[in-house]
């Protein structure tokens, strides 16, 4: 049944042998050291703080949401760390491999890297920014931020949110793992067909790519539709459809796009596993297979999976924009009719992605027509945000300046993006670096936003402020970085340069090749400063305290609650009135937070089980790769058994008494600051009125 | 209040907060939460059946559907899981009795029936496979076996899942959580039925 590989194999540890460990390879043993002294700091570290206890019960087992979402965007964060330093190397190997003449290292002709590991490392780069970098952080804000928008005490399923999370772990561990036990896959993030077929790759690689998108992609589908259902079931009372806060609307219209697409790359990436374990035919280049199959099928999910990232970014760049602008967003129908409107036309243009299989006019027109409609939708978009903040008080804190910025980056990305729809010009560009620039725009702005969205809602969680100067710092060094390295790519890709070159044959490109690399060393201080200002901000954290309100003129309900958010979010649900609920309340001059009329309350309890199956589900991805059969077998035995034992568990919530949660209240109240107004703000009440008002109530 | 005032409000008569909504629909959350999730499920069988759309007639030399496919055998498969469907439907309506035992009485004939039914596939399988006829033939056969192993795969699991559910019938009765999971269970289960429809229409037909 199963196909022969070649090689040796033994039942107890499967492909595994010593020769596997790239001990050999400079590079490697270098990054392997490196994240053996962080791992060993942070164990010594809690060791000495005594604080292995703390990390158990608050974090490791919690089921809270805001602690899901924050250690989402840590994993995020880390990962986003190990796709740049990718990034780094390919820059660098670029930059050196210029020319018949340029010099070879560390066993490669050209550059330092050889092209098998160039290409794993350009494959690793991709996969890793997009499932375990942007995904995670953009998921870990949804988590932290919907429900406490919706007045929900937690989301709908607060243990399957855990579940999602260890997933996620788990499948970014795999990719770790493969850094230093075998290879990655050098077949690029999507995995082209039919060189990731088990006679063009009879290495690990391809299985570990395959089997660490296929454990994340299903912890992303949890999460979807935990989000759609928190969303639809738990919203406070009082907040109809039309009151919805627009990250909430963003959010919805994203996850929609996620339960439905990512299941199709769950079915893409099963059939080729099926290809690579069992001898069959979907995807090989025989016996009736259809290598351009995989491709449709990839990016069915592929291109709704960019709108499914730079929804939330939209989402949140809309709550940014109104909040430093003193103003409702602009506009609020159209733009729920226009996330809708990106979210449904996102099913009908993947095919995009390859014009040139020459699919035949009619077809390319219809992909090239659909695609083009995203521009109106988002054309939308970014009239509202201009809209918003014309004739409004601006004020430019850090979350103020990254929403701008991604706002002019969405502009230059968009219209490339409209330049790549037509499909003579795509003949003409494609697979050349134009594309890489384009993408990497558009990233850019789902980065942006995700940074500013972070550090507009970190006082929220946290109950201090990121440090403001750093920040700006961090955010100047990225629009350098980010202006230094695309335009120059551009620029190549209008002269011809194409993707995933581990050597460049044209010398006259070396010029816009060295600017890419200063840009690239550009982000590497911004880097320096992001770790910085992350720890001067904890350092300083008591002078950086805030209240409810951080930011003195938010406008949603998240800001209705104490910083940092307590575990119940609000002690009692509050009782929706109008669109922007809290710029409403202040309006009136209701803005206490010391509800009456306390309750007992319902809570989960927190359980290990999710965590333990995120590290079964690492065993079973490891033994699947290694094909160590007898670790596959326990490993899923013990996910099943594991799952049936806690379908058997009674004890899984607790009540807080009403006194209890008064108690726990005053508590958060008197160690919060009062939440204090900054300057004048335009009411929510003006939110449902189309005309916006630069007026204020008390002008 | 409606969101299309500015004028000010009494804060006497207005309510903010709302301690009597706390407690949210369990049930109706949990099963809400399974159509979704039965949405994703039913995008996998869509590519699926995608896949077979395209490479069903890629036959590379070896048999044809015409061949090896026997619509008289997959109809009985066919009533077989029907009528599973329909025990599983009927202990539901006793679940709205509150009616212990009928309740595990239908289930004990869902199961059976699900046995015979994966029993018959198994059988069919081997038969196959015994002629040479293995997924690794052509693009055809990996298309057919995968989509309908796949099938076969998930009316394991829902067995496994009725066995489950037996035990915690008999030891916690009634509670929430073995109704909402009862209910999941019925939508799961009439899924595969529907998916098996789709099969026979498709593949068999």
């Amino acid at each position: 049944m199963l196909v022969n590989l070649h090689g040796p194999w033994s039942p107890l540890v499967g492909r595994l042998a010593l020769p596997q460990i790239p001990y050999d390879n400079p590079l490697v043993v270098g990054a392997f050291f490196f994240s053996l002294a962080i791992a060993v700091a942070l164990a010594v570290g809690v060791t000495s703080a005594g604080r292995w206890g703390y990390l158990w019960r608050e974090w490791l087992t919690t089921v809270d949401h805001k602690k899901i979402g924050v250690m989402y965007i840590l994993v995020g964060m880390v990962m986003l760390f190990r796709g740049f330093i990718d990034a780094v190397m390919i820059r660098t190997q670029q930059v050196m491999a210029v020319g018949a003449h340029s010099a070879g290292h560390l066993g490669a002709l050209h550059g330092y890297m050889p092209p098998f590991h160039f290409d794993q490392v350009y494959s690793a780069h991709g996969a890793i920014m997009i499932f375990f970098a942007a995904t995670p952080i953009l998921v870990g804000l949804m988590n932290i931020v919907v429900p406490l928008q919706i007045g929900a005490r937690d989301m709908a399923y607060p243990y399957l949110n855990a579940v999602g999370l260890w997933l996620t772990v788990a499948a970014a561990a795999l990719v770790m793992l493969s850094l230093f036990v075998g290879d990655f896959s050098h077949a690029g993030w999507i995995g082209l067909t039919p060189l990731t077929e088990l006679p063009y790759s009879p290495g690990v690689g391809v299985d570990y790519w395959l089997w660490s998108v296929q454990i994340s992609s299903l912890g992303t589908t949890l999460g979807a539709i935990n989000l759609i259902a928190t969303i639809i079931k738990m919203r406070a009372p009082g907040m109809r459809w039309s009151r919805l806060p627009i990250f909430s609307w963003t959010s919805l219209s994203a996850n929609i796009i996620a339960v439905t697409t990512f299941p199709v790359l769950t079915a893409a990436l099963l059939l080729l596993t099926l290809d690579r374990y069992l001898g069959t035919h979907f995807f090989t280049a025989g016996m009736g297979g259809n290598l351009m199959l995989y491709t449709n099928l990839f990016w069915v999910w592929g291109h709704p999976e960019v709108y499914f990232l730079v929804l939330p970014a939209f989402g949140a760049l809309s709550e940014i924009i109104p909040t430093f602008s003193g103003k409702p967003l602009f506009g609020y129908a159209t733009m729920v009719l226009a996330s809708f409107g990106i979210a449904g036309i996102s099913w009908t243009t993947w095919l995009h992605h390859f014009f040139t299989m020459g699919a035949g006019p009619s077809i390319n027109t219809f992909f090239s027509l659909a695609t083009m409609t995203v521009g109106i939708f988002t054309g939308v978009k970014v009239f509202n945000w201009a809209f918003t903040m014309y004739r409004g008080r601006l004020r430019f804190d850090t979350p103020m300046l990254w929403a701008m910025a991604a706002v002019f980056l969405l502009l230059p990305g968009g219209l490339t993006g409209l330049m790549v729809a037509m499909v003579p010009a795509d003949y003409q560009v494609h697979n050349s670096v134009f594309l890489v620039a384009h993408f990497h725009n558009m990233i850019a702005v789902i980065a942006f936003a995700a940074l500013g969205a972070i550090s507009y809602w970190f006082p929220k969680v946290f109950g201090f402020k990121l440090d403001e100067p750093l920040g700006k710092r961090v955010f100047w060094y990225w629009v350098a970085g980010s202006l230094m390295v695309f335009v120059p790519m551009y620029l190549l890709g209008f002269m011809g340069m194409t993707r995933r070159l581990d050597y460049v044959s044209h010398p006259s490109w070396l010029p816009l090749l060295v600017l890419e690399e200063v840009g690239i060393g550009l982000y590497c201080i911004a880097a320096y400063y992001q770790v910085k200002q992350l720890y001067v901000s904890v350092r300083d954290r008591h002078v950086n305290r805030v209240g409810a309100d951080a930011w003195g003129m938010a406008r949603s309900m998240e800001w209705m609650t104490h910083s940092p958010v307590p575990f119940y979010n609000f002690a009692v649900t509050p009782r929706v009135h109008a669109r922007d609920e809290w710029a409403w309340r202040r309006e009136q001059g209701l803005t206490s937070l010391h509800p009456d009329g306390f309750q007992d309350i319902h809570m989960p309890k927190n359980t290990a089980v999710p965590l333990i199956l995120g590290g079964l589900s690492c065993a079973l991805g490891f033994g699947l790769v290694w094909r160590i059969w007898w670790l596959s077998a326990v490993s899923l035995a013990a996910i099943m058994g594991t799952v049936i034992a806690r379908a058997f568990e009674k004890d899984t919530d607790y009540v807080i008494s009403a006194v209890e949660l008064e108690r726990l209240d005053a508590g958060h109240a008197a160690s919060s600051p009062e939440p204090q107004t900054v300057g004048i703000v335009a009411g929510g009440g003006l939110a449902s009125r189309q005309a916006p008002s630069s007026r204020h109530p008390g002008d | 209040m409606t969101s299309r005032t500015t004028e000010t409000v009494e804060p006497g008569e207005i309510v903010l907060w709302d301690a009597r909504h706390d407690s949210h629909d369990r049930i109706a959350t949990r099963t809400f939460g399974f159509w979704l999730y039965m949405l994703s499920d039913a995008m996998i069988f869509a590519a699926l059946f995608t896949v077979y759309a395209i490479l069903g007639h890629n036959y590379a030399g070896g048999p044809t559907a015409a061949q090896i496919l026997h619509p008289g055998r997959a109809l009985i498969e066919t009533l077989v899981v029907f009528t599973s469907v329909l025990a599983f439907g009927l202990g539901m309506s006793a679940l709205k009795h509150g009616n212990r035992s009928a309740v595990l009485n239908w289930i004990a004939v869902a199961f059976v029936l699900g046995v015979a039914f994966v029993g018959l596939e198994i059988q069919a399988f081997a038969h196959l496979a015994n002629h040479g006829i293995v997924p690794q033939r052509s693009a055809f056969l990996s298309a057919f076996y995968t989509i309908v192993l796949t099938h076969g795969l998930h009316m394991v699991f829902g067995l496994l899942w009725m066995a489950v559910m037996a035990v915690q019938v008999l030891r916690d009765g009634f509670t929430d959580n073995v109704v909402y999971r009862l209910l999941n269970l019925r939508i799961f289960w009439h899924f595969q039925a529907v998916i098996w429809v789709c099969v026979f229409v498709f593949i068999y037909l």
